[in-house]
C-alpha cells in the first residue's frame, strides 16, 4: 500500500510517498509522476522520507524516466531515503542514473544547479 | 360385469318360485358388488398418470354406457308394447334388476373415482378417514345381507359414523384448486351429466321397483338395503359439492393461474442463468415474464452498457416511444426510478399525461441492481390508469431482483470461466519458464554447483545457468526479470537465447553484459529491467572473472581466511538504459580463488523474505548462514541456507521468486 501525497512549493512539485511500492502500487507512483508533468511541471521532488520498502517494479518506473527526463530537460531529485531502500537503488546501479541527495535543503539546491 | 349379470338374472328366475332360500339373490348381488368393486379399484387406481378431468371423464363415461343400456332396455320394452311378457312381474323384476346392477355399477365406479380425488393431496388422518369408511360400507352390505330386520340399537350409530366420515370426506376438494379455467369448465359439464345419470336412474329404479311392490308383497325395494342408500347419498352429495365448489372457483382461477404463472416466471429467470448463453436472454426473460405477470400493456428494459451508453429492450412500444419518455422524464427533472437514484415510483405516473402523444396513463419502473450497483432499469406502462396495483409492485420488484441475482451469477460465472483460463495459461507458462531453467549444471574438478530455485504462485522470472566456453572456461549466469507473471517469463527466455549465443564467444564480462543490453534495450518495454552477474571460470588461471549489472551483491567466502564478504562491484541493470553510455556504468572485475571458496548467487527474493514482523532476512544473515556451512559441499550449504531461510520465515511459500546458486571449488 502505498499513498503519495502532492505538493506544490515555489514552481516544483513535491511528492511524497509514504508506505511500501509493489508491483500492484508501483502504478501509482507511475501516475504521479504522469500527472505532475502532464500539469506542467519540469522540477520535480520525490521524498522518500516515509518510504519503507520498493520493489524491483518500482524502480522500474524511476528508470523509465530517465531518459524522458533527459530529453526534456526536465528534473528529478529524490531525497531523505532510508539506508535501506537506497541500497535497493544502489545494487541495480539506480544510484549513478537518477539524482539521489539525504535530505530537502540539498534537493533544492540540486535542483536550481542542474 | 356380465357374467355377475347372468347370475343375478339366474338367481331372479330361481328366487321367485317358493323354496329357494331367500339369501340367495342378495348374496349373489353382494358378490357382484364387492367383484365390481375390486375391478375399479385395481383398474382406476392402479392408472399413476391422469388428471382429475381424465377421472371425472372415465365415471362419465360408465355412466354414459350404463345409461345408454337402460334406455336400450326401455327401448326394447317400448317396441314389445302392452304384451303380455311386459306385464308380467317376473319380466318387470328382471329390468329392475337389470337397471340396479348398471346402477349399482356405475356408482362404485363414481366412487372409486372419488377416492381417487379426495386423497388427492394424501394425509395420514385422510386415508385412515376413508378406510373406516370402507369397512363401514362393507359392514353395511354384510349386515344388509343377514340381518334385514333393523336394530337401532347398532344400526343408529353406525348410520352417524358413516354420514360424518362422508360428510368429512366429501369436504376434500383440494383437487379443485389446480384444475385450470378450461378443465374447470370441463368437470363442470361432466359432473352435471353424472347428477343427471343418478337422477335417471333413480327415478327408473325407484319407479319398477314400486310397480313390483305393488303386484308383489314379498318384495324388498333396494331401498331397504342401507348400502345402497348410503352409496348412493355420498356419490351424489360429493357430486354437488364438486360441482358447487368448482362453480364458486370459477372466478378466481384466473388469479390462481396467475399466481402460478409467476411461480413459473420466477423459476425460468433463476434457470436462465444456466441455460442461457448470455446476459440478453436473461433480459429478454424479464421483460416477457414481466409484462405477462401484471398485464402490462407495454415495457422497456433500459441496461447500461458503458458509462454513457446504455440498451434498451422493448416490448409493446417503440424504442423512439420509450425515449421520448425517458427525455421528458430527465428534462422535468421528475426524481422517480428511471434515473435510477431513488426507488420511488409512485406519482410518476400523473406525469405521462403531461406528454403529447403517449397513449399510456400509467407507468412503474423499478431499478436492476448487481453487486449494489445499478445496472439499469425495467419500466412497466399501462393504458388504464392507476394500473398497477401494490400486488403488481410487489411482483416486479421481486422481479428484477431475482434477475439481478440472475445477472450476477451470470457474470459471476463468466469470471470464474475467464479465471479458469487465465490459471490454465499460468500454468503453461510456468512450465515453460521450468523447462528453461537447466536440468543439468556444467561441473569440473576444479568446482561444483548446484542451483535452487522456487517460484511464487505464479510465474517466475528468475533464470540461472552455465554454459562451458572451452576446456577450462565456463560461463556462469543468475538472472532476476522485473516483475512477475507471463511477461517475466517471455524476458527469460530472451535472456536465455542471450546468454547462449553470447556466451559462446565473449570471455569479457564487460562486453557481454554492453552486448546483452544492447539486445534487451529492444525486448524489454518501458519500466522492465533485467538484473543480472555474469562469470567466467577459468580453471587453469585459477580465476573468475565477473560483472555485476544491478544485481544483488555476490557473496563470496574466503576459505583461507574464514570470513564472507559482499562483492558491491558498480553496474547498471540491463534494459535501463539505451545509449552506449551503457558500457560505461559497468564494472568488471577478475579475481583469483583459493581451494574451498565458495561463492553464492542469489536473487532478491532471499534477503527481501521477510518473517511474520515484517523484518527482511537480509544480507547479514545470508552472510552468516554461509559461514556457518562453508565447510560442507555445495549441495550441503544450499539445503542449510534454505532451512535458515524457511526457519525465519516461517513458511514454503515466500511471496517471490527466489533463487540460488552455489559453487564450490575443490
Amino acid at each position: 500500500m502505498v499513498h503519495i501525497k502532492r505538493l506544490q512549493e515555489e514552481g516544483t512539485d513535491v511528492l511524497a510517498i509514504v508506505g511500501e511500492i509493489d508491483a500492484s502500487s508501483s502504478i501509482d507512483l507511475d501516475l504521479a509522476i504522469a500527472k505532475s508533468l502532464s500539469e506542467g511541471y519540469t522540477k520535480i521532488l520525490v521524498d522518500c522520507s516515509a518510504l519503507e520498502y520498493i520493489s524491483s517494479a518500482g524502480l522500474g518506473v524511476f528508470m523509465s524516466y530517465i531518459e524522458e527526463f533527459k530529453e526534456k530537460n526536465f528534473k528529478m531529485v529524490i531525497f531523505g531515503m532510508k539506508e535501506k531502500v537506497a541500497n535497493t537503488f544502489n545494487i541495480l546501479g539506480l544510484d549513478v542514473l537518477l539524482t539521489i541527495v539525504p535530505t530537502k535543503q540539498e534537493a533544492k539546491k540540486k535542483l536550481s544547479e542542474i | 360385469m356380465v357374467f355377475a349379470d347372468a347370475t343375478i338374472l339366474f338367481s331372479d328366475i330361481h328366487g321367485i318360485p317358493p323354496g329357494i332360500p331367500k339369501i340367495l339373490p342378495q348374496v349373489m348381488i353382494d358378490v357382484f358388488i364387492i367383484s365390481l368393486f375390486y375391478y375399479y379399484k385395481f383398474k382406476i387406481e392402479r392408472d399413476e398418470n391422469i388428471s382429475s378431468t381424465d377421472l371425472l371423464w372415465r365415471v362419465f363415461a360408465t355412466g354414459l354406457i350404463v345409461t345408454m343400456v337402460s334406455l336400450g332396455l326401455r327401448l326394447l320394452i317400448f317396441t314389445m308394447g302392452e304384451t303380455k311378457i311386459t306385464g308380467n312381474v317376473i319380466f318387470v323384476y328382471l329390468v329392475y334388476q337389470i337397471n340396479l346392477s348398471l346402477f349399482l355399477g356405475f356408482l362404485l365406479a363414481a366412487l372409486t373415482v372419488w377416492k381417487r380425488l379426495i386423497i388427492y393431496q394424501k394425509s395420514k388422518w385422510l386415508v385412515r378417514a376413508w378406510t373406516v369408511f370402507e369397512l363401514l360400507m362393507f359392514f353395511i352390505l354384510i349386515y344388509d345381507s343377514i340381518g334385514l330386520q333393523k336394530s337401532s340399537w347398532i344400526f343408529t350409530p353406525v348410520n352417524m359414523i358413516l354420514s360424518l366420515t362422508g360428510l368429512y370426506l366429501s369436504a376434500n376438494m383440494k383437487w379443485v384448486a389446480y384444475l385450470n379455467f378450461k378443465q374447470k369448465w370441463t368437470s363442470l359439464l361432466l359432473l352435471l351429466l353424472t347428477v343427471f345419470y343418478i337422477l335417471y336412474f333413480t327415478f327408473t329404479v325407484t319407479t319398477s321397483s314400486q310397480t313390483i311392490a305393488d303386484q308383489s308383497s314379498s318384495f324388498l325395494s333396494f331401498q331397504v338395503h342401507i348400502f345402497n342408500i348410503a352409496l348412493l347419498a355420498f356419490v351424489g352429495l360429493y357430486c354437488i359439492f364438486s360441482f358447487l365448489v368448482i362453480a364458486f372457483n370459477l372466478p378466481t382461477s384466473s388469479a390462481f393461474e396467475q399466481k402460478l404463472e409467476e411461480v413459473v416466471n420466477f423459476q425460468r429467470l433463476s434457470q436462465s442463468i444456466q441455460t442461457e448463453q448470455n446476459e440478453e436472454s436473461v433480459y429478454k426473460i424479464l421483460l416477457e415474464s414481466s409484462v405477462s405477470s401484471v398485464s402490462a400493456d407495454a415495457a422497456w428494459l433500459e441496461i447500461k452498457t458503458s458509462r454513457s451508453e446504455t440498451q434498451m429492450f422493448t416490448k409493446g412500444i417503440t424504442e423512439k416511444e420509450a425515449q421520448a419518455i425517458r427525455l421528458y422524464f430527465k428534462e422535468k427533472n421528475i426524481t422517480g426510478i428511471l434515473n435510477s437514484a431513488q426507488d420511488k415510483t409512485r406519482h410518476i405516473s400523473k406525469h405521462l399525461s403531461a406528454i403529447k402523444g403517449v397513449r399510456f396513463k400509467s407507468i412503474i419502473a423499478f431499478p436492476i441492481y448487481v453487486k449494489g450497483d445499478s445496472i439499469g432499469s425495467i419500466s412497466l406502462l399501462k393504458e388504464l390508469p392507476d394500473g398497477f396495483n401494490k400486488e403488481m409492485t410487489r411482483i416486479i420488484s421481486a422481479f428484477s431482483n431475482q434477475a439481478g441475482i440472475s445477472i450476477e451469477n451470470f457474470r459471476l460465472m463468466e469470471e470464474a470461466l475467464q479465471n479458469e483460463r487465465y490459471k490454465e495459461e499460468l500454468k503453461i507458462a510456468k512450465m515453460v519458464q521450468k523447462s528453461l531453467l537447466p536440468q543439468k549444471l556444467e561441473s569440473d574438478k576444479d568446482f561444483e554447483i548446484t542451483a535452487f530455485s522456487e517460484s511464487a504462485d505464479d510465474v517466475g522470472g528468475d533464470y540461472y545457468d552455465t554454459l562451458r566456453i572451452s576446456e577450462s572456461e565456463v560461463a556462469l549466469i543468475i538472472a532476476d526479470v522485473s516483475g512477475k507473471g507471463t511477461t517475466a517469463a517471455f524476458h527469460m527466455s530472451q535472456m536465455k537465447g542471450i546468454f547462449h549465443s553470447l556466451a559462446q564467444g565473449e570471455r569479457n564480462p564487460h562486453e557481454f553484459m554492453s552486448k546483452a543490453n544492447r539486445a534487451l534495450i529492444f525486448c524489454l518495454e518501458r519500466g522492465s529491467f533485467i538484473s543480472s552477474a555474469y562469470f567466467v571460470v577459468n580453471t587453469v588461471s585459477k580465476a573468475v572473472h565477473y560483472s555485476r549489472a544491478g544485481h544483488c551483491p555476490i557473496l563470496y567466502y574466503h576459505a583461507d581466511e574464514n570470513r564472507t564478504e559482499y562483492l558491491k562491484d558498480k553496474g547498471a541493470a540491463l534494459g535501463m538504459l539505451k545509449g552506449p553510455s551503457y558500457g560505461n556504468m559497468i564494472e568488471s572485475r577478475c579475481l583469483n580463488y583459493n581451494t574451498k571458496d565458495v561463492i553464492v548467487l542469489y536473487t532478491d527474493g532471499i534477503t527481501e523474505a521477510r518473517n511474520n514482523k515484517n523484518e527482511e532476512f537480509g544480507q547479514d544473515r545470508l552472510a552468516v548462514a554461509l559461514q556457518q556451512s562453508a565447510s560442507k559441499s555445495s549441495l550441503e550449504i544450499q539445503e542449510y541456507i534454505i532451512k535458515q531461510l524457511y526457519d525465519f520465515t516461517g513458511t514454503k511459500n515466500i511471496n517471490d521468486d527466489y533463487t540460488t546458486m552455489i559453487i564450490k571449488f575443490a
